[in-house]
């Protein structure tokens, strides 16, 4: 078993790029374009690790710092989560609060190291990110508690180490409990139509424009970071998504693999299809993602007596 | 109880000695601090003895006060509110004797000692007392030392008023309390606390005494929308003195209600609603304003309120859990809103005692002249950031744990509860992570624009470090901060003597539960150093990486323009505004705007102030309309004394009369 719960470690550690360079390629795709090849993300990382740095002299070691906190806590976040039906390495009642607040913990430095610049630009992108990850952190928090109502589960192995039994009869309810996940998944991203990940530039940017400063092994850290942290995601929607448990669990997690070379191409289509909203079009999407989450807990409560 | 009894004869000694050497600074604040410190000292022996419940310490003084008894007695939940009484006011102390050393030609320096000691001394009279009238004899004391202690700078207008609002508010709580207590008295025929607990009665027992008690205390507490005196003081006071009133003293309104609360049985479930419905709003509301401030020390202090609010959902789950006859949900609520009373005295500690620190190297608050402070104040910044994270609920911080143990409770209670308790549990959760969520806002706001970016004022260059006696005590407030968070299952077995009182339960009946909780604690322990070792990998790998490699020096990436200037950074209103235009309806924020116009604009500005809304919609027009109701009554009241005798002989003729009857 301890082999399989490694696994799920190592997989995010190995492929999480490659989410990235799928949803590239599904955009290039629709664009028209060949494209940057599948890998591409993994040379900027070699490439980047390589480099030296350059640091603005008004930065201070929180600008130098935040890179790696961020990184350890997405790392540290992994840990949790189950994957393909197998339980997480570390599983304990309410450890999903400790990811969501890991996850505040890198938000915190990232945007601390983005204000740390004394750029406006990135104090605009610091500013949103904080204003937006406010209202995406209870919906996560009302999809999880619909999840612990129907599994009678406390931890994200319990949540999520599938029970077929359960899916068949509930299939609205898991419907709307993705649903929300999946905006979140968006949003916690930086992924259209929440955020643009392909330009800094515009005014309109969130995620990008905090990291403009950084660069060499920082910006490695950063690049990584993001992509486990859309690993983290994903796995947790495979989860709500295809419940499967089947000896032997490699079969399982062979399936979430797949799984996620979906949702990565389903996240090109998405990013391939829409425009970015609004700003102040956002925190609605991001209230209705918790009306959908707040319903199925709801129809939970109804069904579940 | 001996040495607690020492300790109070030390305070009220050295601060009488205070005063009397108040025209010498020196000596005054060595005899102030040091017998505030030698005190804590002794009393925190007995504190610590209460909590592990070794030996129920109590005492009674042969002496008779009118309808009550000089009556002490120290178990674990007072020995819990004791421990923060006494650690923060052994770190206020210490960094008073520095902060204050500014003012030290005044004689009133000096005398600040006096109410400083007899402050903690009352505080702590608070949570030992055991008799309704010692209890509220010391809680007058410990309003009025305050009050001397907020008003130090007396010869400023906002100080006079902070310390006349703070006056009336904190007497209008203390009028709700002496009307509790006289009811509760005349239901037990005792003012004693022993008599009320063996009757059964408590706030409990009826709406009316519910009200009163949540009034009483609440306005002590902060709860909104009673904190309108919080914003106020918290500025006006010297930051020592803040540290202490927001860190602890605040914290005695939440023991009453405790205490009192506890000697009912059963509690019933509206109260359990009411509390959690009190500790939602006054969490969100808290942390919104606080959001729109700029003045740090106000931010401070709506943050208390935030924090409050955590505190009061705690209880209300953990009486929730009493109420529905879950002992889970009771320990695990309860050990959450009692955790983050130590907690909190911690990091607000810390962090008002960081803004002391600042207003001393940089001579202002207003965070929207600051910037860039943490290259000249790297002590007190990095003792900042490591508060800003405790309160905002981050891991390795010790917020967190206390916030992980609420939601934990409400968790148990989502996954198998029914009907009301559950929407109430829900609401609190809810609460609970949009709580964290706008704490994390507007502490990256406060910290990255006042300790990064670049100065935006001649404050922020002209910053210089605090001395060792400020440094000190917010030193060991951090570390207090990290080794909490990170001994997380050790605090929670602690707080197990405390958890079986409030929850009166029997410690063997609970042990699963307990076993479980602390286990659950010990895997979040563990994940979070895997965290902080993976950080420390990390840094040990880009050391590692960028050996050799050439690391340059440059300005912030400008997007070309020529003569970026320190103003062009984003503000702290700049920061907020986003989350501030959204929450709008409910802040109300004032905006004086003069737009540029010409070609070539002067002049041009924009101001924002967001004033207390409660202030403006509920507080002042009540005391309008006692001030008109006293109005009408003039004629009585008009200065002839010839006509007060009269009044005098007529009312001792209807004593009279009443008594022939």
């Amino acid at each position: 078993m301890i082999i399989e719960q490694s696994l799920s470690m190592i997989f995010p550690l190995l492929l999480a790029p490659l989410m990235l360079g799928l949803i590239n390629r599904t955009k290039a795709f629709f664009a028209g374009r060949v494209g940057q090849p599948l890998l591409q993300v993994y040379f900027d990382l070699f490439k980047l690790l390589k480099k030296g740095a350059v640091y603005s002299r008004t930065t201070s070691w929180i600008f130098q710092g935040g890179p790696m906190i961020g990184l350890a806590a997405f790392i540290a976040s992994l840990l949790m989560v189950p994957f393909g039906g197998v339980p997480a390495l570390i599983s304990f009642a309410g450890d999903f609060i400790l990811l969501a607040y890991l996850l505040a913990l890198a938000r915190f430095f990232v945007v601390l190291a983005a204000l740390d610049t004394g750029s406006s630009f990135e104090g605009m992108g610091a500013s949103r990110e904080v204003t937006f990850s406010t209202f995406a952190e209870p919906v996560f928090f009302i999809a999880m508690f619909a999840l612990a109502r129907l599994s009678n589960g406390a931890s994200l192995s319990e949540f999520l180490a599938s029970q077929p039994r359960l899916w068949a009869p509930n299939i609205p309810l898991f419907f709307l409990i993705s649903i929300a996940v999946f905006v979140v998944l968006l949003a916690e991203n930086a992924r259209i139509p929440v955020d643009d990940p392909n330009t800094h530039l515009e005014l309109t940017m969130i995620h990008e424009v905090m990291v403009l400063d950084h660069s060499g092994p920082d910006l490695a850290f950063i690049l990584y970071g993001s992509a486990l942290k859309l690993w983290i995601f994903g796995a947790i929607l495979m989860g709500v998504l295809i419940p499967i448990k089947v000896e032997p669990t490699i079969l399982g997690q062979v399936t979430a693999l797949a799984g996620m070379a979906v949702l990565s191409i389903a996240i090109g289509l998405v990013e391939s299809i829409m425009a970015r909203l609004k700003l102040g079009r956002i925190p609605p999407l991001l209230i209705g993602a918790a009306g959908c989450a707040l319903f199925a807990l709801l129809l939970v409560l109804r069904g579940h007596p | 109880m001996i040495l607690f009894l020492i300790a109070v004869a030390i305070w009220v000694s050295t601060g009488i000695s205070a005063l009397v050497f108040s025209r010498r600074y020196a000596v005054s604040s060595w005899i102030g601090a040091g017998g505030a410190i030698l005190g804590c000292l002794l009393a925190l022996h007995s504190a610590l003895q209460a909590i592990l419940g070794n030996l129920l310490q109590s005492f009674q003084f042969p002496w008779s006060l009118p309808f009550g008894s000089f009556y002490l007695k120290m178990d674990p939940l007072s020995g819990w509110f004791l421990l923060p009484i006494l650690g923060l006011s052994i770190m206020a102390a210490l960094f008073g004797t520095e902060y204050m050393a500014a003012w030290r030609d005044r004689p009133s320096a000096g005398g600040s000692w006096f109410f400083f000691n007899i402050l903690i001394a009352s505080m702590s009279l608070v949570v030992v007392a055991r008799d309704g009238v010692l209890f509220l004899l010391a809680w007058e004391i410990m309003s009025l030392s305050s009050f001397f202690l907020v008003t130090f700078e007396h010869q400023k207008k906002f100080v006079r008023d902070a310390g006349w609002n703070y006056l009336v508010a904190t007497h209008a709580g203390t009028a709700c309390l002496l009307a509790l207590f006289v009811l509760m008295a005349k239901s037990t025929g005792s003012f004693s606390f022993d008599a009320w607990l063996e009757k059964g009665v408590s706030p409990f027992s009826s709406i009316v005494l519910f009200l009163l008690a949540v009034v009483g205390f609440g306005t002590k507490a902060g709860f909104v929308p009673l904190h309108i005196w919080l914003p106020e003081a918290h500025p006006a006071a010297p930051s020592h003195v803040s540290a202490l009133m927001s860190g602890v003293m605040i914290k005695t309104g939440i023991y009453g209600l405790v205490r009192l609360l506890s000697f009912s049985e059963v509690p019933p479930e509206w109260g359990c609603w009411i509390l959690i419905g009190i500790g939602a709003s006054s969490g969100i509301l808290g942390v919104l304003f606080a959001l729109a401030q700029h003045d740090l020390k106000r931010l401070l202090a709506y943050h208390s309120i935030e924090n409050i609010g955590i505190i009061s959902l705690g209880l209300g789950v953990g009486y929730l859990g009493l109420s529905i006859h879950s002992p889970g949900l009771a320990i695990l609520g309860f050990s959450g809103g009692l955790l983050h009373v130590l907690n909190h005295a911690l990091f607000k500690g810390l962090l008002f005692m960081g803004a002391g620190s600042l207003l001393h190297g940089t001579g202002t608050l207003d965070i929207e002249h600051l910037g860039g402070v943490i290259k000249k104040m790297p002590w007190t910044g990095s003792t900042f950031l490591i508060g800003a994270a405790a309160i905002a609920g981050l891991p390795p911080m010790n917020g967190f744990i206390s916030e992980f143990l609420i939601y934990l409770g409400a968790l148990k209670g989502i996954g198998t509860l029914h009907g009301s308790p559950l929407v109430f549990l829900i609401i609190a959760a809810t609460s609970l992570t949009l709580i964290g969520g706008l704490a994390l806002a507007c502490f990256a706001k406060a910290f990255g624009v006042i300790f990064l970016g670049s100065p935006r004022s001649k404050h922020g260059h002209d910053a210089h470090e605090s001395g060792w006696g400020m440094r000190l005590p917010m030193i060991s407030l951090a570390a207090g901060c990290a080794a909490v968070g990170l001994m997380a299952p050790l605090a929670f077995l602690i707080l197990r003597p405390v958890l079986t009182m409030v929850c009166r339960i029997e410690a063997l009946a609970a042990q699963e539960i307990f076993t479980q909780t602390s286990m659950t604690l010990f895997f979040v322990v563990l994940t979070v150093l895997g965290f902080l070792g993976l950080a420390g990998f990390l840094w040990g790998l880009r050391r590692w990486l960028l050996s050799g490699k050439t690391i340059h020096e440059s300005v912030t990436w400008d997007c070309g323009y020529d003569a970026p200037s320190p103003r062009m950074q984003y503000t702290g209103s700049s920061f907020a505004q986003p989350l501030t235009s959204l929450f709008k309806s409910i802040l109300r924020t004032q905006r004086k705007i003069s737009p540029p116009s010409g070609f070539f604009p002067i002049h041009a500005s924009f101001f924002t102030s967001a004033p207390d809304v409660f202030v403006r919609t509920i507080i002042r027009p009540f005391y309008h309309a006692v001030r008109f109701g006293f109005s009408k009554m003039k004629w009585f009241q008009h200065g002839r004394v010839n006509a007060y005798i009269l009044y005098i002989g007529l009312t001792l003729l209807i004593l009279l009369i009443w008594n022939l009857r």
